[in-house]
């Protein structure tokens, strides 16, 4: 596959379409499975781990998956820049990208929207992504996945301890559901932190854009339950379904206070956002995210004309290092990086003709 | 470096050092308030008595450093070293230990939700369907009729 064609596209969670987007990005399940008779992938031997991608792209070829076919490509193989991007585009993780080693890869389908890594830290990785607030339709597809592969591969399950996985986090359902919010009125009036202090208390976890380990930017944060073992799916995607309804009124109610009691500072934010972003010769991708992310509020806040919401998601992407590198068709370290960006960023925005209200 | 508990990143780590004999503990903040090592108080401030308490007891309980797991040779001890099991037949090998790390984990030990033989009925309702269509379509009554009854019994059982 070459993934330069998925370039133009902006992947199913990208799309800025779904339920209650104007705060919601976008829903991801993923279900953690291991094969049954073999080490976990740490400690599998490269024979072993070989054995087990050949079984999954077995699986993923044969399995009744239409009409959204996955089709498998090796990582192991891959040059750096076509990992990162995969990882840019949220299909595989960081660790399968640069810190794991050994035979692994991942399966997609053209919409982005299934993905199936092979070799992580669990033998399977299935995940499921919707745009926006969708966690019954993200379910029911990633549902349908995993009894799709499971009709033709042998889990790991234990009739106390469920599905068995490398980590003891993960065990159980082996269910990680995470909804990626836009929360830029809570940050401005500085309610985050109690908001995420009161997911603590219910054992959901908050996460940065990229997942574990990785700061919030551009206002982005992902949150997901912890617990796996004890729970039903039904029982954790309902507590979560509830607590983003709570966040969601919480960002809402406080975007109308900024529109109400601040709306000029508010117009005055979001048109020198545009400002810099459509003149800078220089632009790191963290100033970038969080100049977006006030383009992104003031679109919402209907503070700016002309631009729809997919445009911010595409110069989001765009302006990420692997996929600003593909774009100029040649590899840039850090200051050619920023250059180009800024080009980019120029460029896109002159011919949007955007302009604050 | 992971709590010594539950696996998660510790942030409290304790050394002692007794007799040039050097021991050390590593803690996430939910377990070092589990064991009273951190009032939940604004100031915090260690518990030394519960520190001493809590290092002096730990070589008099019980060591489940030494299981292995006899089909992957992993030992329990490497295990809470990086936090990843070996193989799913740890989950039996290493059982005694895992389960209170489970329920401090998840505040559980017995799984609830999806399980595989759900998908394995599914399965093979749909492979009797198949036959059931060809049989029909084959006009062969008596295999229809008794996969209708095999189909109906498997359906009841939810």
């Amino acid at each position: 596959m070459n993934l330069d064609t998925l370039l133009p596209n902006l992947g199913e969670w990208l799309r800025g379409t779904g339920p209650d987007a104007d705060v919601v990005v976008s829903t991801r399940i993923r279900l953690a499975r291991n094969l049954a008779q073999f080490p976990f992938s740490g400690r599998a031997t490269h024979h072993q781990k070989s054995e087990i991608e050949t079984k999954v792209k077995d699986a993923v070829a044969r399995a009744e998956l239409d009409p959204h076919k996955p089709e498998y490509v090796s990582v192991a193989g891959m040059a750096p820049l076509d990992r990162q991007f995969l990882v840019e585009r949220q299909l595989i993780s960081r660790e399968l990208a640069t810190v794991l080693e050994g035979p692994r890869g991942v399966a997609f389908d053209t919409r982005e929207s299934v993905s199936i890594m092979v070799n992580e830290e669990d033998h399977l990785r299935l995940q499921v992504m919707r745009s926006g607030m969708a966690l019954d339709e993200a379910w029911a597809e990633i549902d349908r996945v995993d009894d799709a592969m499971e009709s033709r591969l042998t889990y790991a399950f234990h009739d106390q301890f469920g599905y068995l996985t490398a980590c003891p986090t993960n065990v159980g359902t082996g269910m990680r559901a995470s909804v990626m919010l836009h929360l830029p009125a809570l940050g401005i009036t500085r309610q985050i932190e109690k908001v995420f202090k009161a997911l603590q208390k219910i054992n959901l976890v908050v996460r940065g854009l990229y997942g574990e380990g990785s700061r919030a930017s551009g206002d982005l944060y992902q949150i997901s339950n912890q617990v796996t073992l004890g729970r039903s799916e039904q029982r954790v995607l309902t507590e979560i379904r509830e607590v983003i309804i709570m966040i969601l009124q919480y960002e809402r109610q406080a975007r109308q206070v900024l529109v109400r009691e601040r709306k000029q500072a508010e117009q005055d934010r979001v048109a020198r956002a545009i400002g810099t972003l459509g003149s800078a010769t220089m632009i790191t991708s963290e100033e970038t995210m969080e100049l977006l992310s006030a383009v992104r509020l003031g679109i919402h806040l209907n503070l700016l004309d002309d631009l729809p919401p997919t445009t911010v998601n595409q110069l989001f992407i765009h302006t990420q290092a692997a996929h600003l590198q593909k774009l100029m068709g040649t590899p840039l370290d850090g200051e050619e990086r920023n250059a180009a960006r800024a080009r980019y960023l120029r460029n896109k925005l002159r011919e949007l003709g955007s302009h604050p209200r | 470096m992971k709590c010594h508990y539950c696996g998660q990143p510790a942030t409290l780590h304790l050394t002692d050092i007794v007799a040039k004999t050097k021991r050390e503990l590593h803690l996430c903040e939910g377990c070092a308030k589990e064991h009273y090592l951190v009032p939940e108080g604004p100031t915090p401030q260690l518990n030394l008595q519960a520190l001493v308490q809590l290092i002096m007891g730990m070589p008099a309980t019980a060591d489940p450093a030494a299981l292995t797991c006899p089909t992957c040779g992993l030992k329990y001890a490497a295990f809470r070293a990086d936090g990843r099991l070996g193989c799913p037949d740890d989950y039996d090998a290493f059982r005694a230990a895992l389960e209170p790390l489970l329920d401090r984990i998840h505040r559980g030990t017995r799984h609830q939700g999806k399980t595989p033989r759900a998908a394995d009925r599914r399965a093979e309702l749909t492979t009797l369907r198949d036959q059931l269509q060809t049989a029909v379509t084959a006009e062969k009554y008596e295999d229809a009729a008794r996969l209708r009854d095999r189909i109906r019994q498997k359906e009841a059982l939810g």
